[in-house]
């Protein structure tokens, strides 16, 4: 992370305190300036907390409907070929609502870069269970904690390991290192669109405080410690690349 | 020129390609799949793009991506298929996002059958999906309408920035008729400012969201828009000023309806139809010139007659409004006939 500031991105102030989105959405920005795309760039935002980025990047953007963000993305790219388009929503748009979303854009390959939020709760509606709810972990509708005999913990990534797609990574929002990380893929995610080489998402773990019920440096830890147990950080496809 | 043979599907499709539509997304579903099918190799010869959905409801909603980008877009779909629809329908509107929705009406509530029906025109024309909404809704009665009404279909969904519907059915879809095909134009994506296509340093960026995050002016913005498209009420009058009982009949209906309308002349009983083409905004102008008029019958293919209590509506409650609904089979002229008779013969003549 530069120490100044994307110009293309002017605010997080709807974020809670020690949210990921934040941090996200100030990478997607270097990104974009760095890839200089920043006037071309088109975003799609889900609504819910990951809605607040189209009041603060300066990025055409359009708020999709929960869990529609894939296929809107694709409607742009097929009508603004040399747009780059981004879609951005958090791990209930991507793996519960839009789930078949997902899978079908990257089943045809659609030459967009998703980036996904997985916090492991939907964090706009309180902090309810979401696919990526860790077993016990307790949430606004599991007060008990999740009961991993009723309820799986869904790893999206590893479902989409197996598809012929151009790029598919995860990174932790937390510390200099899982930053660096989470930029790095982000800027190879939007190469491979750049380069027609198709579907790129990358997954970045990111700490809700609020919804997690605990201070900002302990939600950190519980992504560090606890999320990266069930959801491995790494790059797994990488189309004409090393991997 | 030469007229060609062309299923209605297929029409609609073909007329859509000639208004400048190059964007399609969609899902089979029986009876509209002949457009999905059309388009799937005609997209291909003009340049456009065609994406077979893993749903409607991404069909609805990458079509909502390709409308905000500035493209002519267009899906279809019936019956359940259509419902889906409602979720992408409701967000066009509000994002003031112009888009064609073809609805090729089937027969029945939930599953229903693929029989054709008319059973969608309070979905149709109520604002089907969740919020305060209402569309423009176009009723083609033949294969030269689809045709023609595509057009029209896409210049009013830009005029209003609002999504148009076309409420076809399974007979006019499957039906061959001879048609004249307008001429091939392009739609420039770059027509409107407001599409999205990357900010230049220094501009303001594009936002395409519910409008009322946006419009200081929401609420007066809407009203007057709706108070605008009331101006588009567009319809067919046969022999209605001088009936005395009027008929109203849209779609395949209308066309049966106007047969009864033929043999009950012939026999001396005055009877008319008012064939609305456009079911929102309804034609309520239409029924200032049935000026000897005793009574109103619609004929619909549903078993609740959906559209009577907007002729109710339109003429005010002065004179007795009936319908003739049917399911799984389509109207009879000689049944309306009688019916209107009955109907006459009740009001004392
Ligand atoms: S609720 Fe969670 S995800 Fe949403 S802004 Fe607050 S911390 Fe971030």
């Amino acid at each position: 992370m530069k120490l100044k500031a994307p110009e293309c991105v002017f605010s997080s102030a709807g974020f809670c305190p020690g949210c990921g989105h934040g941090l996200a959405s100030r990478l997607v920005g270097e990104t974009a300036e760095e890839l200089n795309i920043v006037e071309k760039l088109v975003t799609v935002v889900d609504v819910a907390c990951c809605s607040f980025n189209i009041d603060y990047w300066n990025f055409d953007t359009i708020m999709a409907a929960h869990g529609r963000d894939i296929p809107t993305a694709v409607g742009v790219k097929h009508v603004r070929p040399g747009c780059p388009v981004l879609a951005y929503m958090g791990d209930g748009a991507a793996y519960s609502i839009g789930m078949a979303e997902t899978i079908h854009a990257a089943l045809r390959n659609d030459p967009v870069t998703v980036i996904v939020i997985n916090n492991s709760v939907f964090g706009m509606t309180g902090g309810q269970m979401a696919p990526t709810t860790l077993p016990g972990e307790r949430t606004a509708t599991s007060p008990k904690g999740k009961d991993p005999a009723r309820y799986g913990t869904l790893s999206g990534v590893e479902l989409l390991k197996g598809m012929d797609i151009a790029y598919l990574a995860r990174a932790e929002l937390v510390g200099v290192g899982g930053m660096a990380k989470a930029k790095r893929y982000i800027k190879k995610a939007l190469e491979h669109q750049l380069n027609g080489d198709g579907f790129s998402l990358v997954e970045l773990l990111s700490p809700c405080p609020t919804n997690l019920n605990l201070p900002p440096v302990k939600a950190k830890q519980f992504v560090h410690e606890e999320m990266t147990k069930y959801f491995p950080l790494g790059e797994f496809i990488d189309k004409g690349g090393d991997k | 020129m030469a007229k060609e043979l062309m299923k209605g599907n297929e029409a609609l499709a073909e007329a859509a390609i000639r208004a400048g539509c190059r964007f399609y997304s969609g899902y089979p579903i029986t009876p509209q799949t002949e457009i999905l099918e059309y388009l799937s190799w005609r997209m291909d010869e003009v340049g456009g793009t065609f994406v077979q959905t893993e749903s409607e409801l991404a069909g609805i909603n990458m079509l909502l991506g390709a409308a905000a980008a500035g493209a002519r877009a267009l899906t279809s779909s019936a019956g359940p298929g259509f419902s889906l629809n409602q979720e992408g329908i409701s967000y066009l509107v509000a994002a003031d996002l112009p888009a064609v929705i073809i609805d090729v009406m089937r027969i029945g509530t939930g599953l229903g059958d693929i029989a054709q029906g008319q059973g969608d025109y309070w979905q149709l024309t109520r604002g089907g999906g969740h919020g305060d909404y209402r569309t423009i809704v176009l009723a083609p009665a033949s294969v030269q309408e689809n045709c023609d009404m595509m057009e029209t279909a896409f210049d009013l969904a830009e005029k209003y920035r609002h999504p148009v519907l076309i409420a076809s059915d399974a007979a006019i879809g499957q039906m061959a008729e001879g048609v004249n095909l307008p001429e091939l134009r392009e739609h420039n994506i770059d027509s409107f400012d407001w599409a999205v296509r990357g900010c230049r340093h220094g501009d303001a960026p594009r936002k395409i969201q519910n409008t009322y995050y946006t419009r200081p002016d929401y609420v007066e913005y809407l009203r007057d828009k709706y108070a605008a498209m009331d101006s588009e009420q567009r319809w067919e009058s046969y022999m209605a000023d001088d009936a005395d009982v009027v008929l109203v009949a849209y779609g395949i209906s209308s066309r049966v309806a106007k047969e009864a309308v033929n043999e009950a002349r012939a026999e001396g009983f005055r009877l008319g139809l008012i064939r609305p083409i456009t079911l929102w905004p309804f034609p309520n102008r239409a029924f200032e010139e049935c000026k000897n008029a005793k009574a109103y019958m619609t004929v619909e293919i549903n078993i609740l007659g959906q559209m009577a209590d907007d002729v109710r509506l339109a003429v005010r409650d002065t004179r007795p409004v009936d319908f003739y609904g049917t399911f799984f089979g389509l109207p009879e002229s000689d049944v309306i006939v009688e019916k209107a008779k009955a109907m006459l013969e009740k009001e004392g003549k």
